[in-house]
């Protein structure tokens, strides 16, 4: 059994096939009754130590709509409480007949470990985001969103706004872009750029207003204020001035270009609120994306075909 | 071995669409084809095409891809590509004639009516096949058939369509 732990796992090959899979899914998703007996019999966990709204309802639902039974773990009524070890939870679920794992933990490796110790097991560990290392399955529908509206990423040029250096969607969308061909522009206080930039082969923009209308994609990240004291950052006042994008950056953008946000979203620190009535922004189809492409995952990882 | 070419196989076809239109020429509003890909597709466009002669009518024409409903994971891997069905229409109250090009099993029609009735639910579902061979594993027959073939339970039946393959006709393997 194959895991999803980074974007690095995937081939541009696997990629396509989770968007073509995709495709499929979302005409399921928009059926009178948008589910499909593919997964009868079989039990996923979501096992998230941190809080989520979107990524594990998406996976839940992409579960549900595959007919999976779906155990949602919540860290604030589970054993952690009384000192129970991960690995120790993890073995206690195990004896109870599960077939694969969602996992989203603060602490980078955390998928990793899980999936090296389940080695001899018949079961998958999806990373549903790990620290500040990756969020796989969040680049891929960031991408998937792209790959609807383009058909084609070559030589796409793409801005990612945000803080970088803490941002596990930041890790994988960059890694994703650079792997289907794109170029990949960064925006953010130098503070906010990780020690390893040099090696990532994106281009870093101070300002990136006198360039806006150069970009297919813009992609605003999350402050995100519990990864982080305000050292890196001198008032949320100052970067929404600086970083973030308001109505009249519109203006720049292309015709066609897409506005793009992981979620959940600080409206008036990374977007005005004004920018969501506009067509281009579509925070809310990266959501309906989710699911189809968590169902593509979950089904592929189940046949082996990744 | 060849069993039937292609001026047996359309002109099965152009009696099939009579049989159809016979049965339901007072409610031809609520026909519908589905044709359970890739096979049963090109059938059922044929079929709409002989209706329209006999009907002046567009019988309207959905694609069923049953990949997500096979009940054995394993299978699906028999079928690399998923090709997402595709009925742009409701059926509800509608009478589906369910098309596909060999039964054998049954188990191939089985999914595809657990497919159809998450769609909506018809009035009716009738099936038809062009080739209905035996050692059915599942009580599923056809309402209305092509060829009829007794065959051994290892010996393959392969229809060939122009629509789809290089060249057309019904072939039996021995094995």
């Amino acid at each position: 059994m194959k895991h999803l732990l980074s974007i690095n796992d995937l081939s541009e090959k696997d990629i396509y096939k989770i968007f073509d899979y995709a495709s499929q899914f979302e005409e399921v998703l928009k059926r009178p009754i948008p589910v499909v007996p593919s997964l009868r019999g079989k039990t996923i966990l979501t096992l998230f130590y941190e809080p989520s709204t979107r990524t594990q309802t998406s996976f839940t639902l992409a579960g549900k709509r595959l007919s999976c039974d779906v155990i949602n773990f919540s860290f604030s009524t589970s054993s952690i409480l009384k000192g129970e070890s991960l690995l120790d939870t993890v073995k206690n679920i195990l004896k109870m007949k599960v077939d694969g794992i969602i996992v989203r933990h603060s602490v980078a490796g955390v998928p990793h470990f899980l999936a090296h110790h389940l080695e001899k097991e018949n079961i998958f560990v999806i990373n549903a985001g790990d620290g500040i290392n990756e969020h796989p399955t969040q680049a891929l529908l960031d991408a998937y969103t792209i790959y609807k509206k383009f058909k084609d990423f070559n030589n796409l040029k793409i801005l990612i706004i945000g803080d970088i250096k803490h941002s596990r969607v930041a890790h994988s969308d960059i890694l994703i872009f650079k792997k289907l061909g794109c170029k990949v522009f960064v925006s953010c206080p130098y503070s906010f750029l990780p020690v390893e930039f040099e090696k990532m082969d994106v281009v870093y923009l101070p300002d990136f207003r006198e360039k806006l209308s150069d970009f297919d994609c813009v992609i605003a990240l999350r402050v995100q204020k519990e990864r982080h004291n305000f050292s890196y950052l001198s008032s949320i006042r100052e970067y929404h001035l600086l970083y973030g994008i308001k109505k009249e950056d519109l203006n720049k953008m292309k015709k066609n270009a897409l506005l793009m946000h992981p979620g959940p979203v600080n409206w008036e620190v990374e977007l005005s609120y004004e920018v969501l009535k506009d067509e281009r922004c579509v925070i809310l189809d990266q959501v309906f994306n989710g699911v189809a492409i968590r169902m593509a995952i979950i089904f592929l990882l189940f046949q082996e075909k990744l | 071995m060849k069993l039937k070419g292609t001026k047996e196989i359309n002109k099965k076809i152009k009696n099939l669409a009579k049989k159809i239109y016979r049965k339901h020429k007072k409610n031809l509003g609520d026909l519908c084809l589905i044709g359970i890909k890739r096979r049963g597709i090109s059938i059922a466009q044929r079929l709409q095409q002989e209706l329209k002669k006999l009907t002046n009518q567009e019988i309207p024409l959905g694609a069923l891809d049953i990949s997500f409903y096979r009940d054995d994971l394993q299978m699906i891997s028999l079928s690399p590509i998923v090709r997402g069905s595709e009925i742009n229409f409701s059926l509800q109250d509608k009478i589906v004639i369910l098309v596909d090009d060999v039964i054998y099993t049954g188990r191939t029609v089985r999914a595809a009516l657990s497919e159809i009735l998450d769609y909506g639910r018809p009035k009716k579902v009738e099936l038809l096949v062009l080739v209905d061979r035996n050692h059915r594993e599942l009580p599923i027959q056809p309402d209305y058939v092509g060829f009829k073939f007794k065959v051994k339970k290892e010996d393959l039946i392969d229809v060939f369509l122009k629509e789809e393959d290089k060249k057309e006709g019904i072939y039996l393997q021995r094995r």
